[in-house]
């Protein structure tokens, strides 16, 4: 019999070796006279094991990892193809607890399948939410999203009910389906997982959405940063449209539904969603005033859903099992599962979808295994560059929207930064500036000028210029941008800024009194 | 530069191909960097007259974009990431080196054409912080030691 293979085609494995791997594994099959089939799947999400090779045997998927070149020919020797021991091999994939204790709903398939395989994803419980869809009124596709509680996970986290639930009852000739796949926060990468590793579950989360508010377009706006993820989706796109899942007449329900795919071109701003449709339209990524919303008006002028990657990545299952089933995970207003990616210095970073409410030190340090280094973490920005740094004193908070909104933090798209206690806050404090200022589009003062003042000004304070003043002035700016922003680049980059200046004082040689400013 | 280092009939036909898109700027942008490199500043006019548009508009979205370049890159670019999760791992230090061993700065050619260096703000490789691009290679938890093996050999990939 041929042994199954399973070795990622996922970005960071193949920026760990993965592809030198796989190719090492089928030169010594081949030498050693064995047919394996070798599967390219989707990463676990378990990044300290990449690459991750697993082996298909009669009690499930034996994992080794991580798997050098050079262990390649030990792993045969210790027959790894009949899953036997090996210093390398970490038991049945689904026991090893970081996977165990997971909550998995949008991930299901991720590390599993095939990604590019309209078969794999069919048997795996694909499309069963667009056949259910297909069968429902409109409104009754919007109610049950609605239902779910799912928010937006792009970052704002608006309900996305609502928001499907405008475009629906907006009248036009034309509607649109944007996807934001721009993922340019640092610290996130749950977005090109989907991509890579279950491209068909945004492309029938993006179908749903069009048959729900009566769009026959849609577009996945990605990031140029991202050219795996722009191949497995084209891959996935391509079968869609062979076996009638995509294009004109859908399953012979009578409706249409065509989709493409956008790059970007490496500007931070165009992630906001009116910059992301000025670039759809092929413009600069300046930001529209809003209103009107796009929901409203959106790209081209007409009514338009624009959802991160996980919110519509999240549909397929909302639409299966129902929106009540969904619901049921997560706390308070915070419903449903939040992929949270862990990065920075850690042990274990990875993905970890669980139910809303998990707390950040159980993530840092039951998942994430506590600092690389060894040494203690001393700040955690959460939710992307524009994010609060939370010190340990906050590490208890519930992962949940409000919870973190309370501590003047947000959530925004999952991300968890880990710094140990070699780390200069003031640095920290003083790019988080500089970022603003780089990316800006300059359509409003306080950031576009703003943002390079901050960067004079945090550098005077750290040279010990007129510190007293300096601090003052530092706190002022940041209220100007909080206040007089167009929108969240400029507006929150305070957020990163004070947080750091506020829990670190000390970086900033301040005085312990200034902490309560 | 002159106009004839580039061909001026493969460009036609990118834009000519992709013009009809709505919103075809992006997609002929695109299209006519990754078959030259770059996006010569004297195919604006070409782009200009085949979209509609003022040569000031198309010249406008050329320089908003960090990824559009105007001039050629050398064989190889290495695009390094500056953003939190790689700083929290090492990224200033690699920085140093990087600029150090190459000899150039950020948005520099080195004098031999073979590298070009940029900085990117997230690859979103984050839980193999710190992270580069060579090409469209990405690479994880680099180290010093790692970078110069990679150089040595940048047409090897991951
Ligand atoms: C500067 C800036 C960058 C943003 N970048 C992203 C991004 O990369 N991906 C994303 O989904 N949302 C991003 N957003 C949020 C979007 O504007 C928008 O809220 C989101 O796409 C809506 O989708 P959702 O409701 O599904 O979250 C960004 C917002 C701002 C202000
Ligand atoms: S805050 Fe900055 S990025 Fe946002 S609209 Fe104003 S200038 Fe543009
Ligand atoms: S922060 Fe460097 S890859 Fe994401």
């Amino acid at each position: 019999m041929t042994a199954t293979v399973y070795i990622p085609r996922d970005s960071s494995a193949l920026s760990l070796g993965a592809e030198r791997v796989a190719n090492a594994l089928q030169a010594e099959a081949a030498r050693r006279n064995i047919a394996i089939d070798v599967v390219r799947n989707g990463s676990r999400g378990m990044y300290w094991l990449e690459p991750l090779v697993e082996v298909a045997t009669p009690n499930g998927r034996v994992a080794y990892g991580p798997v050098n070149v050079g262990d390649v020919a030990a792993l045969f020797d210790a027959g790894f193809l009949q899953g036997h021991p090996h210093p390398l091999c970490q038991g049945p994939t689904d026991e090893i607890p970081y996977l165990k204790q997971q909550e998995r709903l949008t991930f299901a398939r991720v590390g599993i399948t095939d990604p590019v395989s309209l078969d794999d994803y069919l048997a795996h419980e694909g499309y069963r939410g667009l056949r259910r869809a297909l069968d429902m009124a409109p409104a009754a596709i919007v109610d049950e999203v609605a239902q779910s509680g799912l928010r937006g996970r792009g970052g704002a986290a608006f309900p996305t009910g609502i928001k499907w639930r405008t475009v629906l009852n907006t009248p036009a000739g034309q509607k649109y389906i944007v996807c934001n796949a721009d993922e340019g926060d640092s610290g996130t990468f749950s977005d090109r997982m989907i991509m890579e590793g279950d491209p068909f579950v945004l492309i029938e989360g993006m179908t749903i959405a069009g048959l729900a508010v009566g769009a026959t377009q849609g577009y996945i706006y990605l990031r140029v940063e991202y050219p795996h993820a722009h191949r497995a989706l084209n891959e996935a796109i391509q079968a869609a449209y062979q076996a009638g899942y995509l294009g004109r007449d859908i399953l012979g329900s009578g409706k249409d539904f065509d989709l493409e795919v956008r790059l970007g071109a490496g500007a931070y701003v165009c992630g906001e969603e009116t910059s992301l449709l000025e670039s759809l339209e092929g413009k600069r990524g300046l930001v529209r005033f809003k209103p009107p919303l796009p929901a409203i008006k959106g790209l081209f002028g007409q009514p338009t859903i624009i959802n991160n990657v996980i919110s519509l990545a999240s549909v397929p299952i909302i639409l299966d099992k129902g929106g009540d089933y969904y619901r049921d995970f997560g706390m308070g207003r915070s419903r449903g599962t939040l992929p949270i990616q862990l990065a920075g210095n850690l042990k274990h970073p990875g993905l970890v979808e669980k139910a809303f409410g998990v707390t950040l030190r159980e993530i840092l340090y039951d998942y994430g295994g506590g600092s690389a280094t060894g040494r203690p973490i001393r700040a955690v920005q959460v939710g992307g560059p524009l994010g609060a740094y939370l010190p340990e004193s906050q590490f208890d908070t519930p992962l949940d929207y409000e919870a973190f909104a309370a501590l003047w933090a947000v959530l925004g798209h999952g991300g968890v930064v880990a710094f140990d206690d070699s780390v200069d806050m003031s640095k920290m404090a003083r790019y988080g500036m500089e970022f603003c200022a780089v990316e800006s589009c300059g359509k409003c003062t306080p950031c576009r000028i703003g943002s390079t003042r901050g960067v004079e000004v945090i550098d005077k304070v750290t040279h010990g210029v007129e510190r007293d003043k300096n601090l003052k002035l530092l706190r002022d700016l940041c209220d100007t941008m909080l206040n007089g922003s167009l929108c969240a680049l400029g507006g929150m980059t305070p957020y990163p800024v004070l947080s750091a200046l506020n829990h670190f004082p000390e970086d900033f040689g301040a005085s312990a009194t200034e902490k309560a400013a | 530069m002159t106009e004839q280092q580039w061909d001026r009939e493969s460009v036609r036909a990118i834009i000519a191909g992709l013009q009809d898109k709505p919103g075809a700027l992006l997609p002929i942008l695109h299209g006519i960097q990754d078959a030259l490199g770059y996006v010569p500043p004297d195919s604006v006019p070409l782009i200009a007259e085949g979209l509609n548009l003022s040569r000031a508009e198309v010249h406008g979205v050329i320089s908003f974009y960090h990824y559009f370049r105007q001039t050629p890159p050398g064989r190889h670019t290495i695009h390094l990431c500056r953003a939190e999760s790689c700083k929290s791992m090492g990224a200033d230090a690699l920085e140093t080196h990087v600029k150090t061993r190459l000899g150039i700065d950020y948005h520099e050619t080195t004098p031999d054409q073979a590298f070009s260096l940029e900085p990117v703000y997230c690859l979103g490789n984050c839980a193999c912080s710190p992270s580069i691009m060579v090409d469209h290679d990405v690479h994880g938890r680099i180290t010093p030691e790692r970078f110069d093996e990679i150089i040595a050999n940048p047409g090897v990939g991951a």
